[in-house]
């Protein structure tokens, strides 16, 4: 039994949680979120010159190799410190699957540059409102020509290319390499719940689209790349709760009512000791999905989606009620508290929501106790 | 990161399996809702005495006691690898728990040399039991507010008062307990712990009927009961701090959800119809079971880290109050889910009628339990509050005041 980072990945935490500390503060967020800049431009190059993007990256294509347990692990750091940055979109979407199915040419042509931050890239997959489903799906490539429209989609605008979900000509939902700067793409920025973390609407028509080989076809193996990434976001939204719990603990110690500090009264007490525990189931459930994710294990299915919803469930009920605890101060714009309401929304409705991770879990445990 | 057992580690699972294999019976889904989890007569109490001496014969009984002392000298991860593979198999518990998780480690840690030679082996084999003779009638979650008083006598110490909820002392042969022996101290400091014989002339056990009609704990008289001072574990004045050392070990030993599991309902949902379809297909099951999956996963894996924090030479802090806080309120919510499922039928508590040998019914009445004892829920989320996130501590009237001074309640 050895359930737990091993002390390289944990120094590399500390690392990052100084760096993203200084470098990631609530200031710097809010250049995006006051719509002054896209994302943080000057912070994106340093990770990338820390070997970040390229974290889980063979080395043959200038990654630094350091294995899945190091991206969650920066992952969570990027959650805590509300970080405007494509992480999900480039580092542990796009990246990712052309790690796992992309070319001998496509990897060359575009891991370096990703890995460099020469290059962006982002995932697109929803078609407006509800959960990811096959059917859900009307993008369609003909003749290695993409067409339709996908939003919301994060980081469309500064993305170099998209892996797209759409329908082939057989009928089978796969993932395309679409250059976005290509003739035929218009990208037309959202209003989001989070402007920190820009989102568009991109209409393709007839675009050339490259198939990503994805080890078997059809939805089941999209899913089955959506699980992975589940995990790692996760990880992010654990570090996004942690933030929560933190900011509202010192809060609690510091303001005063009647006579004594607000985080003297039960009331708060037993909110933020809900919160620990709440964080901390949420911490057990991506370890697993960490650990599925490493050894491709066969419960990987159902550990991302005990992680996500566990995660999801855990920054939900932090962002809100570490809001309820500033009082007053919470409702502003100047405290941050609404930083992570934003956030934790925006990554709850990425990737599936809680009741398509909650279906996933259940079909697990009847296939698993099946008589 | 990995699950795996080290070589020793899987050599000794097989050890466990093997023994446990020839000596008790594996659970099987017939015998999931009888769990025997209480002591309800003399031939469960029989049974478990039975179990527990052919796990000392074996050197299962006390995985991470030195070997001096009858245990087998192991590691905590050993322990668990044994808790993990007996949990699969149908033998009685009960008994034990609080004597070898509790009271015994005091001992161990406050008693001379010749006591533990006396006293912990036969604990080890199950010949005598130990009970926990701490809270009382005005002092349960304030349990330095005990009234219990002792008082000096020669070489004895005289004891009078009455100590309430006492699990199983209706069986045991000794008990630990917790007296007031300077009522003009502050509350924390007046205490003193013993261990005493519980057929001591002048005790007196009165069983209490619990809401579901059985009677695992009772009351018990103390009047006149002369405990020989070389039976007191810890400086006189300080029984607080020894009684710390109890409530340490309980939070490990308690905590595992004993009502029914996530399993359990998965179970009933996939052969009840519910609207005409299996229960397991309905949409607000369905996200029931996540949620409660999600939860007992996340504990699980919790442990898997507490413990290796320990493999790894650290001591598992406040963090462990987590188990037993999530656990024993996902028993009540998963008994009373499933009770409302059978509708009607649901009130019905016959073994034979009701799904599951009418184990949710048993658990809506057993499980409000484990979220009053070793800590409330309550308790455990000021402890969490506190100790781990380091709030302020609740404004306090009963600091600096004499015990004798303090304002009492009318209950
Ligand atoms: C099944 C069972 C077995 C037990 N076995 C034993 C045993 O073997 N030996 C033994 O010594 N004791 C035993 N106990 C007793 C148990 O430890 C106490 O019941 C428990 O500590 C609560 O004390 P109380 O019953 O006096 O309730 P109280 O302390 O009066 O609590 C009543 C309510 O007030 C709340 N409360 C109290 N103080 C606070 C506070 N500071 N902040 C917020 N809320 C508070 C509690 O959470 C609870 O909800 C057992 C209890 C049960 C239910």
């Amino acid at each position: 039994m050895n359930f737990d980072f091993s002390d390289d990945m944990k120094l590399l935490r500390e690392e990052a949680r100084r760096f993203l500390a200084e470098r990631s503060s609530s200031k710097q967020v809010r250049l995006v979120l006051d719509g002054k800049t896209d994302f943080d431009r000057a912070l994106w190059q340093s990770m990338a010159e820390l070997g970040w993007l390229g974290i889980a990256v063979p080395t043959d294509f200038g990654g630094s190799d350091l294995g899945y347990e190091a991206l969650c692990i920066l992952a969570e750091e990027v959650g805590r410190a509300c970080a405007s940055v494509p992480f999900s979109s480039s580092v542990y979407l796009a990246t990712e699957a052309l790690v796992l199915a992309g070319t001998p040419e496509q990897k060359r042509a575009w891991l370096p540059k990703l890995v460099s931050g020469k290059a962006i890239a982002t995932f697109a997959l929803a078609e407006g409102a509800g959960n990811p489903s096959a059917r859900k799906i009307k993008c369609v490539e003909r003749d290695g020509r993409l067409s339709g429209t996908k939003w919301p989609v994060a980081d469309g605008a500064m993305a170099d290319f998209a892996v797209v979900v759409a329908q082939s000509a057989d009928g089978t939902p796969s993932l395309y390499l679409v250059d976005l700067t290509a003739s035929g793409v218009t990208r037309a920025p959202l209003q989001t719940l989070d402007p920190a973390r820009p989102h568009f609407k991109l209409t393709f028509d007839s675009v050339p689209a490259e198939r990503l080989s994805l080890d078997g076809r059809g939805w089941d193996n999209i899913v089955k790349f959506i699980e992975r990434a589940a995990i790692v976001m996760a990880f992010e939204q654990l570090g996004g709760a942690d933030a929560c719990l933190a900011s509202a603990t010192a809060y609690a110690k510091e303001r005063y009512a009647f006579g004594r500090p607000i985080g003297s009264f039960q009331a708060i007490k037993h909110k933020l000791a809900d919160m620990y525990v709440g964080n901390e189931l949420a911490r057990s459930n991506a370890y697993w999905g960490a650990w599925a994710l490493t050894k491709n294990a066969a419960e990987l299915p159902l550990a991302a989606a005990s992680a996500r919803v566990s995660a999801t469930q855990a920054y939900d009920f932090a962002a809100k009620e570490s809001l309820q605890t500033h009082g007053g101060m919470g409702m502003t714009w100047e405290t941050d508290c609404h930083l992570f309401v934003r956030r934790s929304t925006i990554l709850s409705g990425a990737l599936g929501t809680t009741s398509f991770w909650k279906d996933r879990i259940v079909t697990s445990l009847e296939m698993r106790n099946a008589p | 990161m990995d699950f795996d057992d080290t070589p020793e580690e899987a050599i000794f699972r097989r050890e466990v399996r093997a023994f446990l294999n020839t000596h008790a019976s594996p659970k099987s889904p017939s015998s999931r809702g009888l769990r025997r989890r209480f002591i309800r007569d003399a031939a469960d109490l029989a049974a478990a005495k039975a179990w527990q001496g052919k796990k000392a014969a074996a050197g299962f009984a006390a995985i991470t006691w030195p070997k001096d002392l009858g245990g087998r000298g192991g590691t905590a991860i050993e322990q668990v690898i044994y808790n993990q593979e007996e949990a699969d198999f149908d033998v009685q518990r009960g008994a034990f728990e609080i004597g070898l998780g509790m009271c015994v480690p005091t001992l161990m840690k406050y008693g001379k040399p010749q006591q533990l030679k006396r006293y912990v082996a036969p604990a080890l084999r199950g010949e005598e039991i130990w009970c926990q003779l701490f809270s009382e009638p005005s002092a349960g979650s304030d349990l330095a507010g005990l009234r219990t008083r002792a008082v000096r006598d020669g070489d004895d110490w005289v004891i009078n008062g009455q100590k309430i909820w006492t699990s199983g002392a209706h069986f045991c042969d000794f008990g630990i307990i917790v007296t007031r022996t300077d009522p003009n101290a502050q509350k924390h400091a007046g205490l003193t712990f013993f261990f005493l014989d519980m057929k001591s002339k002048g005790v007196e056990v009165r069983p209490i009927k619990q809401i579901s009609g059985a009677a695992n704990f009772n009351e018990v008289f103390f009047a006149d009961v002369r405990i020989p001072d070389e039976q007191r574990l810890g400086a006189v004045g300080d029984g607080w701090k020894v009684s710390l050392t109890t409530l340490m070990n309980e939070r490990l030993a308690v905590g595992d959800n004993t009502g029914p599991a996530v399993e359990d309902l998965v179970d009933l949902a996939r052969g009840l119809d519910l609207d005409d379809a299996p229960a397991l297909r309905n949409g607000a099951v369905r996200e029931k079971l996540a949620d409660w999956f999600v939860q007992s996963q996340g504990v699980k894996l919790t442990k898997f880290r507490t413990m290796t924090a320990l493999s790894r030479g650290q001591t598992p802090g406040p963090e462990a109050s987590i188990t037993k806080l999530v656990s024993a309120k996902q028993g009540q919510d998963i008994a009373a889910f499933a009770v409302d499922l059978l509708g009607m039928a649901g009130a019905v508590t016959d073994t034979e009628l009701s799904p599951m040998h009418a184990w949710f019914q048993q658990a809506v009445l057993q499980a409000p339990g484990l979220r009053i004892a070793g800590g409330s829920d309550e308790i455990l989320r000021n402890i969490i509050a506190e100790r781990v996130l380091g709030l302020p501590a609740d404004v306090r009237v009963d600091k600096d005041v004499p015990f004798n001074a303090l304002p009492t309640g009318a209950r």
